[in-house]
């Protein structure tokens, strides 16, 4: 199983930022390994935000999205004790999903 | 008839099992591989469904002029404009240019920062596409010390 995912939820006035720092490698299928063989592209494709259970963004990442992502968004009609969910599934089918309240 | 009765029945329950083993895929959430295989910025708008890429001041890409570390060059996108589907991130140099899509809901605002790879110092795109298929862009040219895709 992946390494948890950070998400920090920071409410001001009527929205929140979300920060979120995911563990993967993203390996983007263009480096050769110690033989010479191409390391096969293995990356987070498909990210799922939700709030209090409502998807409110749905992001899609290619390969050249940096190793362990970062992402930040702004998600509006958040308060103080809301829940914050990220799901992310990559190109070999694993996935991962991790919950955070927003402060 | 009964035996029609049944047989529509049957139907509708074989489709949904085939339907949860995933093999219609169009019906999940799909990855749009054509717009992420393209190789050219124009190629992966039109694979989205966006028109003509035309600039617009409305759309903004914040991040370095210089890069140190072709790895991880931070990027931030938004737009002003109402009615947005999309906001990308696309780097013409890199191997393939599309970096990162997301589908913009009424929950979010249109702004998003994420950190991308790039191969060598390149123009660096944020495309908004908008509702009726326009692209609109806003681009940054970012040079690159240490290219970050292994070479």
């Amino acid at each position: 199983m992946a390494d948890p995912m950070r998400i920090r939820a920071q409410v001001a006035g009527d929205k929140a930022t979300v920060r979120v720092l995911m563990a993967h490698d993203m390996e983007s299928g263009q480096r050769k390994d110690g033989a010479g063989k191409i390391i096969p592209a293995w990356f987070i494709q498909t990210v799922t935000v939700t709030h209090n259970g409502k998807t409110v963004l749905t992001a899609e990442w290619g390969p050249a999205v940096s190793k362990n992502p970062f992402m930040q968004l702004v998600v509006k009609g958040v308060k103080v004790g809301d829940k914050i969910g990220v799901t992310w599934k990559d190109n070999k089918g694993g996935t991962r999903s991790d919950e955070a309240t927003a402060t | 008839m009964q035996s029609r009765r049944q047989a529509l029945k049957k139907t509708a329950v074989v489709a949904g099992l085939l339907a949860s083993t995933g093999l219609f895929p169009q019906l999940a959430f799909a990855f749009s591989k054509d717009a992420f295989d393209a190789k050219t910025i124009q190629d992966a708008i039109k694979a989205l469904g966006g028109g003509t890429l035309s600039a617009s001041k409305d759309v903004t890409l914040t991040g370095p002029d210089i890069a140190e570390n072709g790895a991880v060059v931070p990027f931030a996108a938004s737009t002003a404009l109402p009615g947005v589907k999309r906001l990308l991130i696309l780097v013409e140099k890199n191997p393939a240019p599309l970096v990162a899509l997301f589908n913009v809901s009424d929950s979010v605002e249109p702004a998003f920062s994420t950190r991308a790879k790039m191969g060598q110092s390149s123009d660096v795109y944020a495309v908004a596409i908008m509702g009726d298929g326009k692209a609109l862009y806003a681009k940054k040219e970012v040079k690159v010390t240490l290219g970050g895709c292994g070479g």
